[in-house]
């Protein structure tokens, strides 16, 4: 990593900063989760982050602290992302879009067909969300649920909610209306919502002991 | 009246929108009368706030996942 410009800099804040390596490792460890659910490509997210961190550390000494370095480092992803996704838009052909809208199927399963809860898929009260939030397997079953997610529908999720870009952002850069993002984000919410209600709180919280 | 896949469909939109006056009564009427449909409700705004969580890193860090995987042979080891 390119360090040298940073040591010129007398900020003892930014060297604690670089030097808390498990700091690092977490924004990096979440960064590929970012780059891997938006590019569905492990090998382009490994370089996307690669580059996006080179970058982002160059300019680390204009940051005052931890979260203002990783929205930086966020942002720097995001347009690396952007410009992978826009050169892949370009090879994507008709029917790998057509393949992704039959994974929809079997989102039909949790209605009838008048449009009500199959009454097994109505949902349920979820115990004490906030409890879930400080355990380990939570996050595990969290992170499944996301990867479980058909490719387009995780990237516009995660575009929405992970890094909080508004509608418009998001139809911008993925060539969307903003009724196709809708139904993206519908299908991909029921989904998210089905699986984190299935494997964490219908299969019981007691699973957490575990971990 | 809305059924359950409409009225989830309107509570999903609510997220990047505001709903029209029109949208509002139907779906409150629909929520107060559907039991699923009043849990769906809360868990829109539980999703969002689990995801911002996940999203600054407060979650402890997970071993043995896919991501991890990708990740253990290109780590560095600073110690």
């Amino acid at each position: 990593m390119t360090v040298d410009s940073i040591h010129e800099n007398p900020s003892e804040q930014v060297d604690s900063l670089l030097a808390d390596t498990a700091f690092l490792e977490d924004v990096r460890r979440q960064m590929i989760k970012f780059a891997t659910l938006q590019l569905g490509d492990s090998n382009q997210a490994e370089d996307a982050v690669q580059e996006a961190l080179i970058g982002a550390l160059k300019n680390a000494a204009s940051f005052g602290g931890r979260a203002a370095l990783k929205t930086w480092i966020f942002a720097i992803l995001k347009n690396k992302i952007a410009d992978v996704l826009r050169l892949k838009q370009r090879v994507v052909n008709a029917s790998s879009l057509l393949r992704e809208e039959d994974e929809d199927g079997d989102l039909s399963a949790l209605f009838d067909r008048k449009g009500y809860w199959q009454p097994d898929e109505r949902p349920v009260a979820w115990g004490n969300p906030e409890a879930s939030l400080r355990e380990t397997h939570f996050w595990r079953v969290f992170e499944t649920c996301l990867e479980g997610l058909p490719p387009k529908q995780a990237r516009v999720f995660m575009m929405r909610e992970f890094i909080e870009l508004n509608a418009n952002e998001i139809c911008e850069s993925m060539g969307l209306t903003t009724s196709n993002l809708h139904v993206l984000l519908h299908r991909s919410r029921l989904r998210l919502r089905e699986c984190i209600e299935n494997k964490w709180y219908l299969e019981g919280e007691q699973n957490a002991e575990l971990s | 009246m809305l059924n359950c896949h409409e009225a989830t469909r309107l509570m999903s939109e609510a997220q990047e929108r505001d709903l029209l006056l029109g949208e509002r009564m139907s779906l409150g009427f629909h929520v107060f009368m559907c039991k699923g449909c009043n849990n769906f409700k809360k868990q829109m705004g539980t999703l969002r706030s689990m995801t911002s969580e996940f999203a600054r890193g407060e979650n402890k860090p997970v071993e043995n996942s896919v991501v991890t995987k990708f990740t253990t042979g290109k780590r560095h080891d600073a110690e």
